[in-house]
């Protein structure tokens, strides 16, 4: 009963935030240099066409109406229409949303799969050569922009070696696995970087903890231990680190789907930038929003079952 | 007996990620205060007898599209991307101690509008809400100087608000207010100096993170403006030659992981001195 309690009051704090992103954002677009209706009417304005299209759009009623308005078209996905492509928002974020989901949805799979075990043998025998090697690595690719690392995979395993494509995506699901690897590969190799460092640092703490002593005096067998007590206590930090690292990780989209050529949300954010496509941009930065509060939601459920003090 | 103790101790060797970090910047540092002394050739020269030239003894780096030294643009560059490492940071760094300190120690309201803000920005990626910023503004490193310093001051803030809040509640601070000092010199003489050293050890990361952001931005044409030669922009133009000519983007980008090491090899030693000098 405490945990729905708690997830409740987490779920008002997240709808409080999405509000406020949306007045953030709103506020934004408004700040925009020059006029909507001219930008759609183009060369063909003329007063009365402006003054019929300031209505269509919204624009002759008070700003506090017109917020109103778009806190209700977002509740509803109603999002617009896109200026330059003239189809709703919504259909492009209904195309774009499953590739970007299963990008980052791979991406963080893979990083778990990179960062948890190595951190494990760095935090075993810190101070070995393993530990020092496995840390170096980290500090390097912590220090690699990831559209760097992008275009030397590419470079490498695409362009060199044939491993893997180019660019774009497949033609059906296990068509995309294999397009999106590479992608997918280069958002896990920044983030497990990050994952590494802290997990290694929490690994340490609970190493050195009494509880960890106590069952070693007990004489409990070492895998034991490990399973057990450490394992569990492990996976609350790593939950929690992935979960503080997901607005990097949907950055970090944005810029890998741009570097291969992939049509997800991230690749269509940048190009209406590039297009002044504002109603999309502004949609799709609600999307992100959204999809990113969602994450924190997850994570928090995934940390309060996991770890039973939080629900006390 | 203790003078010489001290003194001893006093010159114990800072750590070794200080001096490598310290060694990498300043190597960096005379490539951009003085590149024409240490570029091999000029980095808008076009040489049209040897257009992408993989890297060889005269070109350690390759040629590119236009026959430009890489090396020596690479070199030219990194005067831009150490501005952005200190210009995309200063304004954040200050006004978020400012007011992170103020915030720690005054608390109430202000306090709990700060803490929504923060709730927001972390909704937001920060990337995509620099990104929509800058579109916002305009592509160029101005404006990419703006929204970076719009979004960043948060997180010094949030880093100082923390230690201040810790702080505050220790004795020396409760035996300022019974002095009868005023809140404003509580703060600024008596917190701040001593909350400030983790602001400091942020300060060095999250230089290299602007390196990585600005290079980034760079890479997708809303920062730094071509012909201005920043790592991210030479990446970008090498691009569309990832197949014939590597070097073209592999070379810079190494600028970029080295200036990374470097600022968080720094801010590394530094913490570990901070700690040993407690």
């Amino acid at each position: 009963m405490y945990v729905l309690a708690i997830l409740g009051r987490r779920l008002g704090q997240i709808v409080a935030t999405v509000v406020l992103v949306a007045l953030l954002i709103f506020g934004l677009m408004r700040l925009l240099p020059g006029d909507p209706a001219l930008m759609l009417l183009g060369d063909r304005a003329t007063d009365a066409s402006i003054a019929q299209m300031h209505h269509d759009l919204g624009l002759d009623r008070s700003v506090a109406v017109q917020f109103w308005e778009f806190l209700v078209h977002t509740v509803t996905l109603q999002l617009g229409d896109s200026i330059t492509m003239r189809v709703p928002v919504i259909s492009l974020v209904r195309d774009g949303l499953p590739i970007t989901l299963l990008l980052t949805g791979m991406a963080a799979f893979l990083a778990l799969l990179i960062a948890v075990p190595l951190a494990f043998v760095s935090a075993l025998r810190p101070g070995s050569w393993m530990d020092a090697a496995i840390r170096t690595v980290a500090q390097i690719s912590l220090s690699m922009p990831v559209f760097y690392i992008g275009l030397v995979l590419l470079i490498v395993l695409a362009a060199g070696l044939h491993w893997f494509p180019v660019g774009g995506i497949g033609n059906g699901f296990f068509q995309d696995l294999y397009y999106l690897f590479l992608p997918a590969l280069t958002l896990a190799l920044s983030l497990s970087a990050v994952l590494l460092r802290n997990l290694r640092q929490s690994l340490l703490e609970v190493l050195n903890a009494e509880y960890v002593n106590f069952a070693t005096a007990k004489g409990l067998p070492r895998r034991m231990i490990l399973t057990r007590h450490v394992l569990r206590n492990a996976w609350v930090s790593t939950v929690t680190l992935l979960g503080l690292n997901i607005g990097s990780l949907v950055g970090g989209a944005v810029i890998t789907e741009t570097v291969f050529a992939i049509p997800g949300l991230g690749r269509l954010t940048i190009d209406s930038i590039f297009a002044r496509d504002y109603p999309v941009v502004q949609g799709l930065t609600m999307v992100l929003a959204i999809m990113v509060s969602v994450v924190f939601l997850l994570v928090d459920t995934v940390q309060v079952l996991l770890d039973p003090r939080m629900s006390k | 007996m203790s003078a010489t103790i001290a003194a001893r101790r006093r010159f114990v060797l800072p750590p070794w990620s200080l001096l490598g970090g310290a060694a990498i910047l300043l190597v960096l540092l005379a490539c951009a205060v003085v590149p024409e002394y240490i570029a091999p050739y000029s980095p808008t020269n076009f040489d049209f007898r040897s257009l992408l030239q993989p890297p060889t003894l005269a070109h350690p780096f390759g040629t590119d599209n236009f026959g430009r030294d890489i090396l020596s643009r690479t070199i030219w560059a990194s005067s831009v991307d150490l501005q952005i490492a200190i210009f995309a940071t200063l304004f954040p760094a200050i006004f978020g101690t400012l007011v992170g300190s103020v915030l720690g120690y005054v608390g109430g309201w202000p306090d709990a509008i700060f803490r929504r803000i923060v709730d927001v920005l972390i909704t937001i990626p920060f990337l995509v809400l620099v990104i929509v910023i800058v579109a916002v503004l305009g592509p160029g490193l101005g404006n990419m100087y703006i929204a970076v310093s719009a979004v960043n001051w948060i997180i010094y803030a949030r880093l100082m608000r923390g230690e201040v809040l810790a702080q505050a509640s220790r004795d020396y601070a409760a035996a300022g207010r019974v002095m009868g000092y005023g809140p404003i010199r509580i703060i600024f003489r008596h917190l701040l100096p001593n909350a400030v050293a983790p602001v400091l050890v942020y300060w060095m990361t999250d230089m290299a993170l602007e390196i990585l952001l600005g290079s980034s931005l760079g890479y997708l044409g809303l920062g730094a403006q071509p012909p201005t030669a920043e790592w991210g922009v030479l990446i970008a133009d090498g691009k569309n030659f990832m197949t014939t000519a590597w070097w073209m983007s592999i070379f810079p980008g190494i600028a970029i992981v080295l200036a990374g090491t470097g600022f968080s090899l720094l801010g590394d030693g530094l913490a570990s001195m901070l700690r040993r000098g407690r």
